[in-house]
């Protein structure tokens, strides 16, 4: 998506109101519609029911660059639109890393890499053990992060176990390494779906949870390669 | 001490539907029963000490209590990011259940040591450190993390003290001269403080975090001496600002920073670190001797 595209969508809008993390635009832009396709057209959570303890989680585990998340909860009102002006300042909210404690409707707070796959993990296994079945886990990496051992933990668990959760990979060819044998095959005993990072209507096929078995399921989002 | 936390635990995963256990197989067969019981509550990872934690975090965020149990250096050492952002920074809780205590594992070699585990959570904010010196003073300990949502640490030691102390308020077990030098145990160093023989006054407490401090305050007037079952000088900046405004002189007693290179049995490695009864009245005669 160019940049012109961007700014010429409300969306874009709300993104470029969020000054002061140029460093992290191109992971802002490479997430953007993934989190609108999951906020607008999947997740049963609005900010009315941003507390039930049965609502949809989602878990951003990428964490860095989260100008398109931000944006995207307060274009579905979690919160005020004012507090996209005021990024990382002494008073504002929202922070170059989100924190959960501080944002309404954020799941978790994070920064560091590789610890959003087993907080979903822990969250899955919470909501199905209070009978919450309707509820359904998301969470949501870079593909540099997997990269990080405690995902390996995480991605073997939920395998072993039939999880319901899925995880969504944003492929913006990052990992210093590259990925041998490709994102998938890392994903040894889940589903996977390999789409287009900026297909919404492709995306939103491959996240519905209510189509597949209650297995764990990877979505692979390929975007642009990360400085180009 | 671990035959007590598994049958209390056991319990309350029965009693409480919010309660649930995360396990890294370690102790994975005593909790066998538990499994079958609750297969949604009960949940062994494998050998995954950061998944663990994560799991612990995840689960209390949907409103769970995860009790989350492994040997010291694996549920505390090596899932210390896990520890510092999956619950601190989560503003979520979890109570961490320890085995495997400083040198409770001599035989097995310093991989399965961690005398550092207390002082890791000094590092962070709100933990409650309880270490009990009796099997006895566990069930309460455990019963009572239930009922909240805070960090809790249970330190589990295979060495412990022939009478138990129920609750976690500091105590005074025995006195000594008006005066003279105060002697804080710590969990299982009750009996080798009181086997010295030295004529001071011995508190105790299970429980050095949130440490009693106002009772410390009570108590010395001139010389205090924490003799502690992990490093030594974990709790000298929390007594220091405790007394700040009592003139007073301190020793900080407890394992040392140099690694043992031998094997042997705790009863080995509490003399080398000088935490038996012999090297404690040493240690805290040149301290109070002034001439």
């Amino acid at each position: 998506m160019t940049a012109t595209a961007i700014r010429s969508d409300p969306l874009g809008l709300l993104l470029t109101r969020i000054t002061g993390d140029h460093k992290h635009a191109p992971s802002a832009y490479s997430t953007l519609d993934v989190l609108w396709v999951l906020y607008d057209r999947i997740l049963r959570v609005s900010p009315g029911t941003a507390d039930e303890p049965d609502r949809d989680r989602f878990l951003l585990s990428k964490g860095h660059g989260p100008a398109a998340y931000y944006a995207v909860l307060a274009a579905k009102g979690f919160i005020p639109e004012e507090w996209l002006d005021d990024l990382g300042s002494s008073t504002s909210h929202l922070g170059h890393h989100p924190d959960r404690v501080l944002i309404p409707g954020v799941e978790i707070g994070t920064g560091s890499l590789g610890h959003g796959l087993g907080l979903a993990v822990g969250t899955a296994m919470g909501l199905r053990a209070q009978g919450y079945d309707e509820a359904h886990t998301f969470v949501l990496l870079g593909d540099a992060e997997l990269d990080e051992g405690s995902n390996h933990e995480a991605i073997a668990y939920a395998a072993a176990t039939g999880l319901p959760l899925t995880a969504i990979v944003i492929d913006n060819r990052s990992a210093t390494h590259g990925r041998p044998g490709g994102i998938a095959s890392h994903f040894v005993g889940w589903t996977v779906s390999s789409v287009d990072g900026h297909d919404r209507d492709a995306l939103e096929v491959a996240l519905r949870p209510d189509v597949r078995p209650r297995r764990p399921h990877v979505v692979i989002a390929t975007v642009a390669p990360k400085g180009h | 001490m671990r035959e007590t936390f598994v049958a209390t635990t056991t319990a309350l995963l029965q009693e409480d539907p919010r309660t649930a256990l995360v396990l890294a197989d370690i102790s994975a067969a005593a909790f066998a029963p538990a499994l079958r019981r609750h297969p949604d509550r009960v949940i062994n990872v494998g050998i995954r000490e950061q998944l663990m934690t994560g799991v612990a975090g995840g689960l209390a965020l949907t409103g769970m209590r995860p009790y989350v149990h492994s040997y010291a250096p694996f549920v505390v050492d090596r899932a210390y990011e896990q520890i510092k952002l999956d619950l601190g920074h989560q503003d979520a809780g979890a109570v961490l259940v320890s085995i495997g205590a400083s040198y409770d594992a001599s035989a097995e070699g310093y991989t399965h040591q961690s005398p550092g585990d207390v002082a890791l959570l000094d590092t962070l904010e709100g933990w409650t450190v309880h270490v009990p010196g009796h099997p006895d003073e566990v069930p309460d300990l455990l019963r009572a993390a239930a009922r909240h949502d805070d960090r809790v640490y249970v330190r589990l030691s295979t060495q412990q003290n022939r009478h138990a102390y129920p609750g976690v308020d500091l105590k005074v077990i025995r006195r000594g001269p008006v005066g003279g030098a105060v002697v804080l145990a710590v969990g299982p160093m009750l009996d080798a403080v009181l086997a010295t023989g030295l004529d001071v006054t011995v508190a105790y407490t299970n429980t050095p975090r949130p440490l009693d401090t106002a009772r410390l305050r009570e108590l010395v007037t001139a010389e205090i001496v924490v003799v502690e079952p992990y490093l030594e000088g974990t709790s000298s900046r929390i007594v220091s600002a405790a007394l700040s405004a009592v003139p007073h002189r301190e020793l900080h007693l407890g394992v040392g920073r140099a690694e043992q290179r031998r094997y042997g049995s705790p009863a080995d490695h509490a003399r080398w670190h000088g935490l038996d009864p012999a090297g404690l009245r040493a240690s805290i005669s040149a301290f109070t001797s002034r001439d």
